[in-house]
């Protein structure tokens, strides 16, 4: 950690004082203190990791990772294909022999019981016979989408609800804070499953806007908290004493002063919601098959607990390392982002 | 100076509309300030200073209203009331807009200094990203040309290298430092007139000293009007041309600077002045002023401050003195609002004195609830006046 060391050197010496709590903000510190916090940088690692494999799998959408190597067929043409399912083009100079294994969508049994791991599948093969690898990694392109995307749509509702309510007080903060709690009272999950059914039945989008919208309260209120001790803040004062107008005045100082606390807690959310999503899946209103969702993975293997366990594992566990990766790396930031905790 | 003021305020009003009651915040102010002049608004706590200055761009918020009263500032209304058709007050035609008020007065004719420098500038920006956005949304430059702006006026209000400081987050100035900032920020846009709310209470002493030097002389290179609102008679003393006390709401004494001090009228002031500390007398010298100040909600009968008064006799219970021209100084009218002048006429001198005024009145108050800006007599508690 040669760079990450140096960088907090530099960054405490042309910031005034170690003394100082103020002297400890800043992007360079924060990106120092998660490099020194062992759990935080771990986090870090996991989610750097998920990410990757989840570009890797939206940029090469045969995902024949194993057989065909890194830079066989790169299709960016179909830059999302958990939309639309992407009919199979062999990589150049192959027949379709590799097709219904290895191909994440395939629909035909090949092997009509799943099989353990060899050296062609490390992780078996799934009822239908498909790379159980494959899919997993195919997986994790919708589950972090998934995340980002629903998580997303929940900070931008909630930001801008919360410091509207916030800012101006009085009758908009009671009737946009009432209308929020009024969704706050319904419990997220029965709230998703009567959208997703109201709007027009089980489907991916519905359940990533629906996990959003189910969380739009969280983040209104977060938000608002910081904003009424912001608002009163004298640089806000001096701000419309200068004559800046409103809507001005909350994006440019209400709400980045008051986005850290609702930064960590995104972060933490991403993991939630990648839960919450692939129980959507596994109660079948997420992803539908043949789509590789880790939740609808988990739908599908618990028919085979019995012959095969570790079909309900490997997916378990990607879940489970993926929401790690998320939590540890939120509850760093959270740490880093506080400058009054001092290690 | 002109004949014509700068800023005319006449008979204004701001109140609080509270659970508890209404808060006369200001209560009824009458005050000019005419081109290149410094006016000190000065009191204890609470006494609604701040309130005041900040109803002249019309920055009251809920549940503060402007209830009465006319700003006039270059011949523009910033605020007026007229009677409606049918007998309740309506905001006059020629008042400004509230979009007038904000692109035009606010930042561009009257500007804005604050009390607190260490609060005062966002802390998730540069010190010269904001001073240049506030250039470029005033000035209408574009953004080299505002950037060039900021770093001559960081220079201008003596603050070292400022190409590089520029690019430094607020945290890494010290507090005299960012006030020469927002001193540099009021002035960017050459305002007629700044109001200054306290600017340099939460300084140490050597740096108020050189932010009242800067102040002097940018003053008079750029010939700006200042409205300085304070508590500290010394400041006062050291840069003000007029002088307003406020007391609860009310200008009690107004008065030409020097005229305020070696001819005081209002024993208000007079007793600030013995409260104040000084190096040729020891604190047991001093004289701190009886009693706190009541809340604005129920202010007293009569003279608002004859519970508190050494002068006070039984006639400052039942009158309700208006500041009136009590001497002339070189042409310039000393006004006090205190019965004790013979130009009240209202039996002054036949009135018995008050017994044990002050103490009853004192003790009666200390088992109400205060706030506890008004626990110190003094008034050097930074922060938190009128009722907000």
């Amino acid at each position: 950690m040669a760079v990450g060391e140096s960088q907090l050197e530099s960054g405490t010496d042309t910031v005034a004082d170690e003394d100082d709590v103020e002297a400890r903000v800043g992007w360079r510190y924060t990106v120092a203190r998660i490099k020194q916090d062992t759990t935080a940088r771990w986090g870090l690692y996991i989610v750097a990791a998920v990410l990757s494999i989840a570009v890797y799998a939206v940029v090469d959408s045969n995902l024949s990772l194993l057989t065909f190597g890194l830079l066989s067929d790169f299709t960016f043409a179909r830059l999302l294909p958990i939309f639309d399912h992407p009919t199979y083009i062999p990589p150049p100079g192959e027949g379709t022999q590799h097709m219904p294994p290895y191909f994440p969508l395939a629909e035909q049994s090949w092997n009509p019981l799943p099989a353990g791991g060899t050296l062609e599948h490390p992780l078996g093969t799934d009822h239908t016979g498909r790379d159980y690898f494959t899919r997993i990694v195919y997986g994790t392109q919708v589950s972090v989408f998934v995340g980002l995307v629903s998580t997303f749509i929940g900070l931008a509702g909630g930001t801008v609800i919360g410091a509207v309510a916030g800012y101006y007080g009085g009758r908009v903060d009671d009737v946009l804070m009432r209308l929020v709690e009024t969704v706050y009272a319904i419990p997220p999950l029965i709230l998703i499953i009567v959208f997703t059914v109201f709007i027009g039945g089980a489907n991916i989008w519905y359940a990533v806007i629906g996990v959003g919208v189910a969380f739009i309260p969280v983040f209104a209120r977060i938000i608002r908290s910081r904003v009424l001790s912001v608002r009163e803040m004298d640089y806000i004062e001096a701000a419309r004493a200068a004559g800046v107008r409103d809507r001005n005045i909350i994006m440019r100082h209400v709400v980045p002063n008051s986005f850290a606390p609702v930064l960590v807690y995104a972060t933490l959310q991403i993991g939630v919601t990648i839960l919450i999503v692939a129980g959507l899946s596994f109660l079948g209103y997420g992803a539908q098959p043949p789509t590789p969702d880790w939740g609808q993975m988990l739908n599908i293997s618990h028919g085979y607990m019995h012959s095969n366990v570790w079909l309900s594992i490997w997916p378990g566990l990607a879940i489970m390392i993926t929401i790690m990766g998320f939590n540890l790396f939120g509850d760093g930031l959270q740490d880093a982002l506080d400058p009054r905790i001092d290690d | 100076m002109s004949s014509e003021p700068l800023l005319r305020v006449e008979n204004l009003k701001t109140q609080f509309f509270t659970e508890a009651g209404t808060v006369r915040a200001v209560d009824g102010i009458s005050f000019e300030v005419y081109e290149g002049e410094i006016v000190g608004l000065v009191g204890e706590s609470g006494a609604g200073k701040s309130v005041a200055s900040m109803s002249l761009l019309r920055l009251v918020e809920r549940p503060g209203e402007i209830v009465a009263g006319e700003v006039t500032y270059k011949g523009e209304t910033l605020f007026g009331l007229e009677d409606g058709p049918n007998g309740d007050l309506r905001k006059r035609d020629e008042m400004l807009s509230n979009e007038e008020i904000r692109t035009r007065i606010r930042g561009n004719e009257i500007a804005v200094i604050f009390q607190d420098p260490m609060e005062s500038l966002n802390p998730v920006f540069t010190v010269g990203g904001q001073l240049r956005e506030f250039i470029e949304l005033n000035r209408g430059l574009s953004e080299d040309e505002a950037r060039r702006e900021a770093i001559d006026m960081l220079r201008e209000v003596g603050i070292p290298d400022p190409e590089q400081r520029y690019e430094e987050y607020p945290h890494q100035f010290s507090g005299g430092m960012r006030q020469r900032v927002l001193i540099a920020m009021a002035l960017a846009c050459e305002p007629s007139l700044i109001i200054a709310d306290e600017p340099t209470t939460a300084l140490d002493v050597t740096v108020e000293g050189q932010i009242l030097d800067l102040v002097d002389d940018l003053q008079k290179k750029y010939g700006t009007s200042f409205i300085w609102v304070t508590h500290d008679l010394g400041v006062v003393a050291e840069i003000c041309d007029r002088v307003n006390v406020m007391y609860l709401g009310e200008i009690v004494e107004q008065a030409p600077v020097d005229e305020l001090f070696y001819d005081t009228k209002h024993p208000y002031t007079q007793a600030l002045l013995e409260s104040m500390p000084r190096p040729d007398r020891t604190v047991a010298d001093l004289e701190p002023i009886e009693g706190v100040m009541p809340e604005a909600i129920n202010p007293p009968s009569g003279c608002r401050f004859h519970p508190r008064c050494p002068d006070a006799r039984a006639v400052c219970k039942r009158v309700h003195p208006e500041p009136k021209v009590v001497a002339d100084a070189d042409g310039e009218p000393h006004r006090a609002a205190c019965v004790k002048h013979d130009v009240f006429d209202v039996g002054y001198d036949e009135s018995p004195p008050l017994e044990g005024a002050v103490d009853g009145e004192g003790s009666r108050r200390t088992d109400e609830p205060q706030s506890e800006l008004a626990a110190n007599p003094a008034g050097d508690e930074p922060g938190g006046d009128g009722g907000e």
